[in-house]
């Protein structure tokens, strides 16, 4: 897919290409709009599409392209063949298609995992385990009325019901289904969410926002103790660019866009946001303000916070929205950050006004080794002080290069006399104009060299970073042979940043070895993004669970033990997964009693019948 | 018992192992040892770190502060260095040759000393007896090829001329006794530690007790030093530090008529050089074996799990020093207070313990028949109680005692199958009648010395003993109440873990009931037919600090000035007791010991019978006359039954203080 190559833009050859489509870009719009290139469009779920080209919704049936019980879309997958070799089927990605000899043996060693063990997946969903729908009929028959699609088929409801937490997957795996959504309703624009909000009100039913669907914090499961009709609201078919404005370069976007869309067609019209969270082939717009999202490249665009110009939202108590665009307001506390992070209780974020940026004329990835993780954290410090951080900078432990190294490190390290036993490695990201890109590059790897770094290539950052869109999909690869995983991250100040490092992983090793775990876990950090006063943090934490009765609540105990750790140690609760229900208990120890009553008293305003009752945050 | 089998490695047998052993440890320590120059250097640099809250808040200048900070750094540094620590194990070796019989040393506990070391960095806390304590940890871990430890050690060693400077080359670094107010000094110190800590050096190793115990009982230990090496788990630059509690006993202390002595207020004589080599007469005696038990690791971690709270240290730079919380400090006092108890349970006693508890009740003597008869009914009630006893399996008891006797026997007098504490080395000319009181005293303080041994395992039976004396009645709320009313007064003279008086009192009445002592029903204590002479004796274990507290409380109803400062109180207790010895009114010794009256001081302080008052420079107490004298009776009445309605009252006074 093109989406995908446009990620993983290297060479200067492609920049020529980017340039023709900005000015492309350019003269399309210019005919169009003297004032302000602005493309508002009447809101009419039948009214026909003004750009046919980029106008692909995700389907109302996302099982269609999507797996029902793992991550990404159904062709792509990881497999190991009859010749005991992985290979990665499909054709969306770099890696679609190329077998991988050497992961077989990482994955062997370093799980204790064995071909002939496996654990595969329930095949296809059996209906018959799926409640049949609790259904409020007046407010269906309102909904229909209104002119709205709405689906009980239970495959529809099923999709719905779950994030990509391990513990959500596994059930599904095992086709064991919990409380899932009784009715799917998706709204085509803003003036439909008004009305379901509305009749959601009248009838007294819960209502559960649904963007892309990749969340990792429990914010999609159903609340057990809800009786009421629970009503999922999917935003894919909101995924309009409603106009672009290129004087103060914004866009407004309806929220159901997913990133990959976003962006492509941003790019079309010679622009991007430069949002690229790692979940962006799936994520929408809506999403990352609700949970308070963060990009790979927010050192040069920002996190989800520092784009949004703004925001409308429909609640319970009407529309909620600022009355201009200006670029920054004293109006008393800002109320995009009672919704930024809301995470679904508040209302359904519809109408966002994003800033956005011409493409980059240049992008050029990049890779160090440092002899240890130490050296690269103070290497990391080092460049968030002088304030040169790449559009993006990443160091992977040791632990994480060597796993990495199954498929992309093929360079021969013992030629730089590091020991490979601690050796890491950070995964650069430059983009901006080709001289400043140069200059900047240097900059890095001249700071990288005062801490023992070597300069390590291009390729090995662009794998890097490849990685990261195909390691959820290696989760499901794990699966199948009795191997659980997930990742979990923290932000924490720069001075405590190994400490928490070295003591989450070994807390993790060793309430595994507690919990009865045969065999050694895999327990990985990285530092994803720097800031002035501090980092991201990236745990890694997969084991084999052969001969554990109960693997999940095993998982579970011991996620949560990592977490304690996480804040014992100067960690915070979340940097961008956001709190959903899974981090609930810790929300008042991480915010304050006083802190937590704030918000509790907002919900208690904007949604005094809890319509949008998923329980998330407080 | 079998658990906690010792190995007995006589001294010999190192001696002749030792050039091999010399030239594998050098292989083996050499590497550590490099580091530790550099260690020095690196953690210079730190000094501004430390310095800059401090000079922020006095107002001086930055550097002015760095440079007092580099010079209390080089007072306190040390500078190990492998030549200094072989030339001391080869004379140790000898020294411990000629005093000690044998060395006697857990070896499970070495392999699993030598296992935490690999995982955390190990903090070693020794109990303090002797100067030999820190020496023979010493010595003891270059022998079993561990890294050697760096020892805080108090400044008053420092001031001997060459062996100051020898210590600290065998990693002895050097603190101020008290340093209350000086904000740099403890930034420097803690920070010393810390980084040393941190960056896995070596083994620290402090002593709980914070001093030598004069009198073989544990001190209450001090938390300052815990706190210290605690801290960097709680803000998380550690992933854990284990504690090993290591338990150093010896069937003759070297410094035992000394520690008695000193506590009759014959001062301590300074810490020197040529003070120590006076001291070569010890090497000539016989001081029987010496005992070291080197505990279970405890994780600090899975100590605090549940009491203290690690994010509470997140709001501030993990630099800048911060006073414990008070939850902090309950934990760290309950922690030290633990550990204390641990070091106590593995102390190894011998049967002297038994024989000096047995002594000391009979002042008048015992034939050796009756002797023998009652020690080993002694030995079946300690090893009942969880004492961990070295008596000789396969020899007779008579044999047994006569061994213990001889090598005590300075201690004792021996004549036609009597056997009786007393003077024997003091001239026979009695010179005065109070000089014979202290000759007498000696040689009671000396054998109290081992019989405080054992007390750890007696004490809160027989803190239950003497509370049924005292009871009114036998109903358990009764008991309890007495219970905890003593337990409360004793708790500066013994171990006894703040908060615990439940446990402590289920655990008296649980150890006399398995021994047929007591029934304990719902409601009441009931003592057995035949538990009458378990009490007796039990009670009797705890008489002289009964009476010992009497006298310092009649002292303070009676005899007191206004103006009395703290200065003076020690000997005028001590004129006190010893005129109502001379008067034949008081037959305990004890009382005279300076530890005792200085533990009821501070009970009576702590009870709030008794204030400071500060005038001027001095501090003077002033004495809330009631109270004491309702202290007193209380206490008085587990003797003397008399005074039948004082209990009740000095329980509401008590209750009042609290």
């Amino acid at each position: 897919m093109e989406e995908n190559g446009s990620l993983f833009l290297s060479s200067s050859s492609s920049s020529a290409q980017q340039r023709l489509r900005i000015i492309a870009g350019h003269l399309q719009k210019r005919p169009e709009d003297e004032n302000a290139s602005v493309a508002a469009q009447e809101c009419k779920a039948e009214a026909p599409r003004s750009e046919p080209s980029s106008a692909t919704p995700v389907p109302r049936r996302r099982q269609e392209i999507m797996k029902w019980n793992g991550w990404g879309y159904s062709d792509s997958r990881f497999l190991f063949n009859k010749k005991g070799q992985a290979e990665f089927t499909g054709k969306r990605y770099r890696l679609s298609g190329l077998i991988l000899p050497s992961l077989k043996d990482w994955f062997e060693g370093t799980f204790g995992a064995n071909l002939q063990h496996r654990s595969p997946a329930t095949p296809s969903l059996n209906l018959s385990a799926v409640a049949p729908p609790n259904l409020n009929q007046p407010f269906v028959e309102d909904l229909k009325a209104a002119g709205l699609t709405v689906s009980h088929d239970p495959e529809d409801r099923v999709f719905r019901a779950h994030g990509h937490c391990l513990h959500e997957v596994f059930a599904l795996r095992e086709g064991r289904i919990g409380r899932v959504p009784d009715t799917v309703v998706w709204p085509s624009c803003h003036s439909d969410v008004e009305k379901i909000v509305e009749l959601a009100c009248e009838h007294n039913v819960c209502l559960i926002p649904y963007g892309g669907g990749t969340s990792v914090s429990s914010a999609l499961e159903c609340p057990r103790e809800e009786s009421r009709s629970i009503v999922s609201l999917d935003t894919s078919q909101m995924s309009r660019i409603l106009w672009i404005d290129e004087k103060n370069l914004t866009a407004h976007v309806e929220a159901g866009i997913i990133g990959q869309d976003l962006e492509r067609q941003l790019n079309e019209r010679g622009f991007c946001t430069g949002h690229e969270p790692d979940s962006m082939e799936f994520s929408s717009l809506g999403g990352w303000v609700a949970t308070r999202a963060s990009g790979m490249k927010k050192n040069i665009y920002g996190n989800i916070e520092d784009l949004v110009v703004h925001i409308k939202m429909v609640t319970p108590r009407g529309v909620i929205e600022k009355s201009c665009l200006g670029p920054r307001m004293s109006t008393g506390p800002d109320i995009h950050h009672f919704i930024l992070g809301s995470e679904g209780t508040l209302g359904v974020v519809t109408e966002v006004t994003l800033k956005i940026r011409p493409i980059p004329e240049y992008q050029k990835y990049g890779s160090v080794v440092f002899p240890n993780f130490q050296q690269g954290v103070a290497c990391l410090r080092e460049v968030a002080r002088q304030r040169c951080a790449p559009a993006s900078i990443r160091l992977m432990d040791n632990e994480q290069f060597q796993f990495g190294e199954f498929c992309f490190f093929l360079i021969l390290l013992s030629f730089f006399c590091f020991d490979p036993q601690h050796l890491c490695v950070a995964t650069l990201l430059f983009e901006g104009d080709r001289g400043k890109v140069l200059q900047h590059e240097k900059q890095v790897y001249d700071i990288a060299a005062k801490f023992g770094g070597l300069a390590a290539g291009e390729d090995n950052g662009q794998r890097g970073y490849m990685l990261t869109f195909v390691i959820a999909y290696l989760r499901d690869l794990g699966m199948d042979y009795y191997v659980i995983g997930e990742s979990f991250e923290t932000s924490v100040p720069w001075d405590r940043v190994l400490d928490l490092c070295r003591n989450v992983k070994e807390r993790i090793v060793r309430e595994c070895k507690e919990r009865g775990v045969q065999f050694p876990p895999l327990s990985t950090s990285r530092v994803t993004q720097t800031y002035d006063a501090g980092a991201c943090v990236y745990f890694y934490f997969a084991f084999n669970y052969r001969g554990l009765s109960d693997p999940v609540h095993v998982y579970e105990q011991v996620e949560h033990a990592a977490r304690e750790e996480i804040l014992a140690n100067g960690g915070s609760l979340s940097h961008h997964h956001g709190v959903g229900k899974l981090r609930k208990e810790w929300m008042k120890e991480s915010v304050s009693g006083v802190g937590l009553g704030m918000l509790k008293s907002v919900k208690e305003y904007v949604d005094p019948q809890n319509i949008f009752g998923n329980r998330n945050l407080l | 018992m079998a658990s906690r089998a010792l190995y007995s490695v006589s001294v010999l047998q190192h001696f002749c192992m030792l050039s091999d052993k010399i030239l594998h440890a050098c292989n083996t320590c050499s590497v550590n040892l490099s580091l530790l120059p550099s260690f020095n250097i690196f953690f210079r640099g730190n000094i501004k770190h430390i310095s800059c809250p401090v000079s922020s808040e006095s107002g001086d200048s930055t550097e002015c502060v760095a440079e007092e900070a580099s010079l209390i750094l080089d007072e306190m540094a040390h500078r190990l260095q492998l030549s200094t620590v072989r030339f001391f194990v080869f004379t140790l070796s000898k020294a411990f040759k000629r005093l000690f019989r044998s060395v006697c040393v857990n070896e499970e506990g070495i392999q699993r000393l030598q296992q935490a070391v690999q995982e955390h960095p190990v903090v070693l806390l020794p109990s303090h007896r002797s100067y030999m304590d820190f020496l023979m940890m010493s010595y003891l871990l270059y022998m079993y090829d561990l890294p050697l430890p760096v020892i805080a050690a108090g400044m008053d060693f420092m001031s001997m001329k060459f062996v100051g400077e020898m210590l600290r080359m065998s990693g002895a670094f050097f603190i101020r006794r008290s340093f209350g107010g000086d904000k740099l000094y403890w930034a420097v110190f803690s920070e010393y530690v810390k980084t040393m800590l941190r960056n896995g050096y070596a083994p620290i190793e402090f002593f709980l007790e914070g001093t030598r115990s004069r009198t073989c009982k544990s001190l209450t230990p001090k938390t300052g030093l815990l706190n210290i090496v605690m801290e960097p788990f709680f803000k998380g630059e550690l992933f854990d530090v284990n504690l090993v509690p290591v338990s150093i006993s010896y069937e003759r202390i070297l410094e035992e008529s000394l520690y008695a002595r000193e506590l009759l207020g014959i001062p301590k004589p300074k810490e020197s050089t040529s003070g120590l080599l006076k001291a070569r007469r010890v090497l000539s005696e016989d001081y029987g074996s010496m005992y070291v038990y080197f505990g279970h690791p405890v994780s600090v971690r899975s100590l605090t799990e549940g009491k203290i709270t690690r994010s509470q240290y997140n709001l501030l730079p993990r630099c800048i020093p911060q006073k414990p919380s008070a939850d902090t400090h309950e934990f760290l006092n309950d922690a030290a207070f633990r550990l204390v108890r641990i070091q106590e349970e593995n102390m190894v006693l011998k049967p002297w313990v038994l024989i000096a508890t047995l002594l000391l009740q009979n002042p008048d003597g015992m034939d050796l028949s009756s002797l023998a008869e009652q020690t080993d009914w002694l030995r079946h009630l300690a090893l009942a109680f969880g004492a961990y006893l070295d008596w000789p399996d396969h020899e007779a008891c008579s044999e047994v005692i006569s061994c213990s006797l001889a090598l005590h026997r300075h201690l004792l007098s021996v004549s036609a199958g009597h056997v009786q504490l007393s003077v024997t080395d003091a001239p026979q000319v009695e010179s005065t009648p109070e000089e014979a009181v202290f000759h007498q005293a000696v040689v009671v303080l000396s054998c109290a010395s081992y019989r405080n041994q054992i007390l750890h395992v007696f004490l809160r039976p027989a803190l239950l003993a003497v509370a049924m004396q005292s009871a009114n009645s036998n109903r358990k709320d009764d008991v309890y109440n007495c219970f905890n009313f003593l337990r409360n007064m004793f708790s500066n003279e013994f171990i006894l873990c703040p908060g615990d008086s439940v446990q402590d009192f289920e655990e008296a009445c649980y150890l006399l009931m398995k021994r047929g002592v007591l029934q304990v029903l719902e409601h009441e204590i009931v003592m057995s037919a035949s538990g009458h002479s378990t009490l007796a004796f039990l009670s009797s274990v705890l008489d002289p600090f009964l009476q010992g507290y009497q006298v310092v409380s009649r002292y303070l109803c009676e005899e007191t000035n206004e103006n009395l400062t703290e200065k003076e109180f020690i000997p005028a207790v001590r004129n006190f007791a010893l005129k109502l010895i001379l008067a034949g009114r008081l037959k305990c010794y004890e009382a005279l010991s300076s530890d005792l009256q200085k533990n009821a001081l501070a009970a009576f302080l702590r009870l709030k019978a008794v204030r400071k008052v500060k005038v001027g420079d001095q501090v003077t107490l002033k004495v809330n006359k009631i109270a004491v004298n309702s202290l007193e009776d209380t206490l008085g009445k587990s003797d003397v039954t008399s005074h039948q309605n004082s209990w009740c009252s000095s329980m509401a006074m008590f209750e009042i203080a609290i």
